[in-house]
């Protein structure tokens, strides 16, 4: 079958590019009759500024992204719009050997459990600093990154400025677990397989998970050019429907060997099958031979992984807020809150007759239990969706919610 | 008026092309030129040289870094913002598509900086136009060996001479449509199968 439309599509080496991987080299996209072109790139600033001068009508971004683009946060920033989002959890936090046995010494188990992981590490902070030691330096991939806001709303949880009780720097997320050997940064926050790597190569030990800070919580997603968007929107439906199945099917279980060997090749990680397999099965070494599964660590399809919810694109602004990254007017709020877009989601899959959820957007962590929900003719299960500390983000009650997080950060 | 002259930092890992960049900002009139490989400790070093504008390669892989850097870091005492000329959508595609991109402090004049980014764009298309032509010079080379290797053989188990050789070899690719290098690779391969001492 000749392809319809032709779609150049920019993506990071990171396990959760996989669903466009899949697309295209299992076939979903030809399926749809699109001729999909993945082109591998080196930073997010470059997808960033091949989306604004049109090389790529959509990227594989960070979760946060497109709403800095809107927000005008970022240089050569265009309109972007998300209608699909690229799974949920899969990222960790990675420490140095000898940060984990600071923090064991101060009650850390290798239970990836955040609050008593947060507990020990804050214990350490002030020890440190007591002793007149610098402050531990931890690196994420991006400052508007879920990776950045989960690890601070972790630290700040357990009663740590990420502002000032330590450093956070940028990595490129292929450097970290060699930046972690080398001393240059005692920590990290990334997703899969580069805790993995860390762990394999003996440098670091996994602290705690994006899984158990905010269970079945956003990571990457679809960034579409808004201009493309418009004008193509036969050719946007039919992308959506084939990383739809694309989804479905790296979530199979039957298919994680195949999939594992395939994001192995060089053209997408160049990394050994075997560490693609954590991020799969959940199962995690987590560093000195103890090895955990966490339920629901990576969901590319399941929990309505792919629904672009507009409350966590709401969450993801009140952090934004909370960092300093954007005031919080009226006028940022509405660009928060139109970036993600759960109509082109459900416009594009309604004719396939799956289940879709009813709602635009949910309150975060009020599910404690997986739990079906009602949707249009077909079965759907959310959650749990809890933060670690117990706290709701209900998108109703947004001024209550950032106003409730300044005054966390000014009793640390 | 005499006007201060911009210090100019390139980063770039690929040491030739950062040479090419170099002199053509030194041949433009630009003395003050640091150029650094190596990202590692870059926040020192910048607030050491105080660049007034910064030309990066794309394929950095440290963009990120950088960018956060500019924008946050105590270190960089100036503002270092992305060189955007809005009015110049043109500028800034072709700068991409050569791989290149200009950060500049805050507040410096688009046209003091348009130049060294023209410059820059134009030294990046010709170092990969080399980099192409050398390639192509490489294979090039490389095929004439294996036709050489090729036309050998034929020669000793058909005893043809040189030129029957060949021109054997380029009727047949004309027959098959295929590269005269291809026909005399896959000659040299069935014979290295064939009798092992061939090869």
């Amino acid at each position: 079958m000749a392809a319809e439309y032709r779609i150049n599509v920019g993506f990071m080496p990171l396990f959760d590019s996989a669903i466009l991987v899949a697309a295209k080299e299992i076939g979903f996209a030809l399926r749809e009759g699109i001729d999909l072109t993945l082109n591998r790139e080196t930073s997010w600033a470059n997808i960033r500024d091949r989306i604004a001068i049109g090389h790529f009508d959509l990227a594989h971004m960070l979760g946060p992204m497109p709403i800095a683009c809107n927000l005008g946060l970022t240089p050569l920033a265009s309109d972007t719009v998300v209608p699909f989002s690229l799974g949920l959890g899969g990222n960790c936090v990675t420490v140095s050997n000898a940060v984990w046995a600071g923090m064991a010494a101060h009650g850390a188990q290798p239970d990836l459990d955040p609050a008593r992981a947060g507990k020990a590490l804050g214990a350490l902070i002030r020890e440190r600093a007591n002793g007149g030691g610098d402050p531990l330096r931890f690196a994420v991939v991006h400052p508007h990154s879920g990776h950045n806001y989960e690890l601070r709303y972790w630290l700040a949880a357990c009663g740590i400025d990420p502002s000032r009780e330590i450093e956070i720097v940028i990595v490129p997320p292929p450097f970290m677990a060699d930046a972690l050997a080398a001393g240059r940064i005692d920590g990290y926050c990334v997703g899969e397989p580069w805790n993995s790597a860390a762990v394999v190569a003996g440098t670091g030990h996994i602290a705690t998970v994006k899984a158990a800070i905010w269970k079945t919580s956003p990571e990457k997603v679809v960034g579409v050019r808004k201009a493309w968007a418009e004008r193509e929107p036969d050719a946007l439906s039919a992308l959506l429907r084939a990383l739809h199945h694309a989804a479905r099917w790296c979530q199979d279980p039957a298919n994680r060997g195949e999939l594992a060997a395939l994001m192995a090749q060089p053209a997408f990680l160049g990394l050994a099958p075997a560490l693609q397999m954590p991020i799969l099965s959940g199962h995690l070494a987590l560093g000195g031979g103890a090895e955990l599964s966490v339920g629901d660590f990576f969901l590319p399809f399941d929990k309505a992984a792919n629904f672009p919810w507009k409350s966590h694109a709401l969450w993801f602004y009140t952090q934004m807020v909370r960092w300093g990254h954007v005031a919080h007017t009226p006028e940022n709020l509405a660009i928060a809150r139109d970036c993600y877009r759960p109509d082109l989601y459900r416009s594009a899959l309604k004719p396939l007759g799956v289940a879709l959820p009813g709602a635009n957007a949910k309150v975060e962590g009020a599910l404690k239990a997986a739990t079906p929900v009602g949707s249009a003719g077909a079965s759907l299960v959310l959650g749990p969706d809890g933060f670690f500390d117990g706290q709701i983000f209900d998108p109703d009650e947004i001024d209550a919610y950032i106003a409730g997080q300044k005054l966390a950060r000014a009793e640390v | 008026m005499i006007r201060k002259s911009l210090t100019v930092l390139v980063i770039d890992e690929n040491h030739i092309r950062a040479s090419i960049i170099e002199a053509g900002l030194r041949e433009a009139g630009h003395q003050q030129v640091t150029v650094i490989h190596d990202v590692a400790g870059i926040a020192r070093r910048i607030a050491e040289i105080e660049p007034d504008v910064i030309v990066i390669d794309l394929e950095n892989p440290n963009r990120d870094m950088l960018e956060n850097m500019f924008q946050l870091s105590r270190v960089v005492k100036r503002p270092i913002a992305m060189f955007v000329d809005r009015s110049d959508q043109a500028s800034i595609e072709a700068a991409v598509e050569a791989g290149v991109s200009a950060y500049v402090v805050d507040g410096l004049r688009q046209e003091r900086v348009k130049p060294i980014l023209d410059m820059a764009i134009s030294r990046f298309n010709a170092f990969s136009r080399m980099a192409r032509e050398l390639e192509e010079a490489r294979s090039e080379l490389e095929s004439r060996k294996v036709i050489d290797r090729a036309k050998g053989i034929l020669m000793k188990s058909r005893g043809l001479s040189e030129d029957a050789a060949y021109t054997l070899l380029r009727r047949t690719a004309m027959n098959q449509n295929r590269k005269i290098a291809e026909i005399a690779q896959s000659l040299v391969t069935a014979a290295g199968l064939l009798d092992p001492e061939e090869s």
